[in-house]
């Protein structure tokens, strides 16, 4: 079955000329079956997380005394934690938490990661060589110990999470956007639009930068999945996002130290952060063979 | 490479001081200074210890002579002393701690190059066998599980469950009445999900470009070559492609060693062994500005000389760089 697609996929790429890139790399991504599902997998979460309130079986912070920790069932599809608070609905208002910080994090690493990397790779020497330098001592803290210690000193909250997490997670982006501008720099639609005397920040963001987007995305895409575990983590140790906001990260977390009587407050919390992450890191996969084919091993 | 050697390991002093500089201001520009931290639980700090407390981490200096101050103390290995009731040195503390946490790393290190390589090998030569399949599925599982989570589930199956493993800490509490060979099964029963876990997450980057790194070398004329000259297929594998796959998987390795460390933060919370992890999570519960500070540098050192060994065999295996030619970058 997986041979018979593939090979008539080949033949179907080797007569179709190529109209669009975006349409081209739209329908090699289509065909990646494992990719689809992840996107669909995202989509739902953030639909989820969005529509909370109107998906939420019950009013996520409403007690019921007479409900504490029931097993999942029809009135409480994933049960009830021990003040009888409804799971899913917990979860479904945890997903905004988890998820925005998982995006506003990223968001925060790419913005830095495409500002220092387009400047090393575009004017290099000595700023490229201080930049680079900086990103290989900035990865020689392990990154937990780096958040921890600065969590204890600032203090938890949530967008001080979503800046740190960011703060510390831009290197990898910052390698990858140098990489590519040191390639296209010297190209000549990049010495056509200097000779027109553009300035400096109009090659970089208005040239160069929408030829680098893709792999920028790519790492984005992945970014999204460790900002979400990193801060789940955070969460699990006690020092991630406080309190009221749940995440599913302090979910988990709450509902440890009932693992042997219920189960259900740490299984579903942690089949959901495994589930999302997964879904990114492969979508992150299926993007980057759709962008180079070339590269699929 | 005597000449390599010398370039990398001097290379190792600015990165320090930047390691320094950084942890420092890190801390410093942190709104929340530690004199605040240790007296706004105790409003009856007469305002004398305020100053003292205040001139003992230098903050009646400017900034950039504090850091001198510090960084002078910290090249002879004084951190300063730790806010806990003990008040002790941060660094007996952290000597204290360290081993144990370098013996579960170094442990779990072992195993996952071990099995990375092999596993690499066998999947890379055997595409799309089932074991390629089971390979490149436990990747994507290993890199969005929450280390965590699995160890609570892992916790709670062998643990209480099955009763198989102990849960917490590195010995039992009835261990010094046991004899040497009962004693340290006893210590191996409780390495066993630690280590575990380590090696979970670990493995699964280290055996993906394992996969790909053999799968890059597979293709390259001189193994075509090898192959022509009618070598038998193992000697092709392992003599002539393992070899130039191993190199850049040392480099990868080298960078997944602050995961490692970052990592023991997690597990040793999770199973209560009391390692460097450990200490510093309770220093960051307990808002202990000197044990933090002091845990930071270690950890960026630690992962340091774990890149700069990476490094070295690196150019060990890699004639290269070892006899000085260009091109080695």
């Amino acid at each position: 079955m997986a041979t018979e697609t593939s090979a008539v996929g080949v033949a179907r790429e080797a007569e179709a000329a190529p109209a669009s890139l975006l349409r081209d790399f739209l329908r090699r991504l289509a065909k990646n079956r494992l990719a689809v599902a992840s996107a669909v997998v995202i989509l739902l979460a953030a639909v989820a997380a969005i529509f909370a309130p109107a998906l939420s079986p019950y009013d996520p912070n409403a007690l019921d005394l007479a409900a504490q920790l029931s097993p999942p069932s029809a009135a409480h599809p994933l049960g009830t934690d021990d003040l009888g608070r409804d799971v899913l609905s917990r979860m479904l208002y945890g997903a905004r938490i988890s998820l925005s910080v998982g995006f506003v994090a990223v968001g925060i690493a790419i913005a830095i990661g495409i500002v220092l990397g387009g400047i090393a790779g575009y004017y290099g020497g000595r700023l490229d060589q201080f930049i680079m330098w900086l990103v290989d001592v900035m990865l020689v803290f392990p990154t937990i110990f780096l958040i921890l210690a600065v969590i204890a000193f600032v203090g938890p909250g949530l967008f001080k999470i979503m800046a740190i997490i960011g703060l510390t997670g831009w290197m990898g982006t910052t390698r990858l956007v140098r990489a590519e501008f040191l390639a296209l720099r010297e190209r000549e639609f990049v010495a056509a639009v200097r000779a027109q005397g553009a300035r400096d920040a109009r090659i970089i963001f208005r040239h160069i930068l929408p030829n680098a987007v893709a792999p920028v995305l790519v790492s984005a895409t992945f970014g999204v999945a460790g900002a979400i575990l990193t801060e789940s983590a955070l969460s699990f140790l006690g020092l991630g996002v406080p309190p009221p906001n749940a995440t599913w990260g302090s979910l988990l977390s709450d509902g440890k130290a009932m693992i042997e009587v219920a189960w259900w407050l740490t299984v579903f919390p942690g089949l959901a952060i495994f589930v999302v992450s997964l879904a990114y890191n492969l979508l992150g996969e299926g993007i980057r063979d759709a962008l180079d084919p070339r590269l699929r091993a | 490479m005597t000449a390599y050697l010398v370039r990398r390991v001097l290379l190792m002093i600015p990165t320090l001081l930047f390691i320094t500089i950084i942890s420092f201001f890190v801390m410093r520009l942190a709104p929340g200074d530690p004199v605040q931290l240790q007296t706004e639980l105790n409003p009856r700090v007469s305002a004398e210890a305020r100053e003292r407390l205040i001139a003992y981490h230098g903050l009646d200096k400017p900034i950039h002579v504090a850091y001198f101050i510090w960084l002078k103390n910290v090249l002879t290995f004084d951190f300063g002393r730790s806010s806990a009731p003990d008040g002790r040195p941060v660094i007996d503390k952290i000597a204290e701690r360290l081993p144990i946490t370098l013996f579960i790393n170094v442990i779990s290190f072992v195993l996952v190059l071990g099995l990375a390589i092999p596993i690499g090998i066998l999947s890379a030569t055997r595409q799309g066998s089932w074991l390629d399949r089971v390979t490149t599925l436990y990747v994507f599982v290993g890199y969005a599980m929450p280390s965590f989570w699995l160890a609570l589930l892992l916790m709670i199956l062998f643990g209480v469950r099955l009763g198989w493993l102990p849960i917490s800490g590195l010995h039992s509490l009835d261990a010094y009445r046991m004899g040497a060979v009962e004693y340290w099964l006893d210590f191996g029963k409780h390495l066993v999900l630690p280590v575990f876990i380590g090696v979970f997450g670990g493995l699964a980057g280290l055996s993906r470009y394992a996969r790909s790194s053999m799968l890059e070398v597979v293709r390259q004329d001189y193994v075509r070559v090898a192959r022509a000259k009618g070598l038998p297929e193992k000697r092709v594998i392992y003599r002539h492609a393992l070899r130039n796959a191993l190199l850049p998987l040392l480099t990868i390795f080298g960078l997944s060693v602050p995961g490692f460390i970052g990592g023991s933060v997690i597990i040793e919370s999770i199973f209560a062994i009391p390692g460097l992890g450990q200490l510093f999570y309770q220093g960051v519960l307990s808002r202990d500005y000197n044990l933090v500070m002091a845990s930071l540098v270690i950890g960026a050192v630690l992962t340091m000389v774990g890149n700069v060994l990476a490094d070295l065999s690196y150019a060990v295996a890699n004639p290269q760089i070892r006899l000085g030619a260009k091109g080695g970058d």
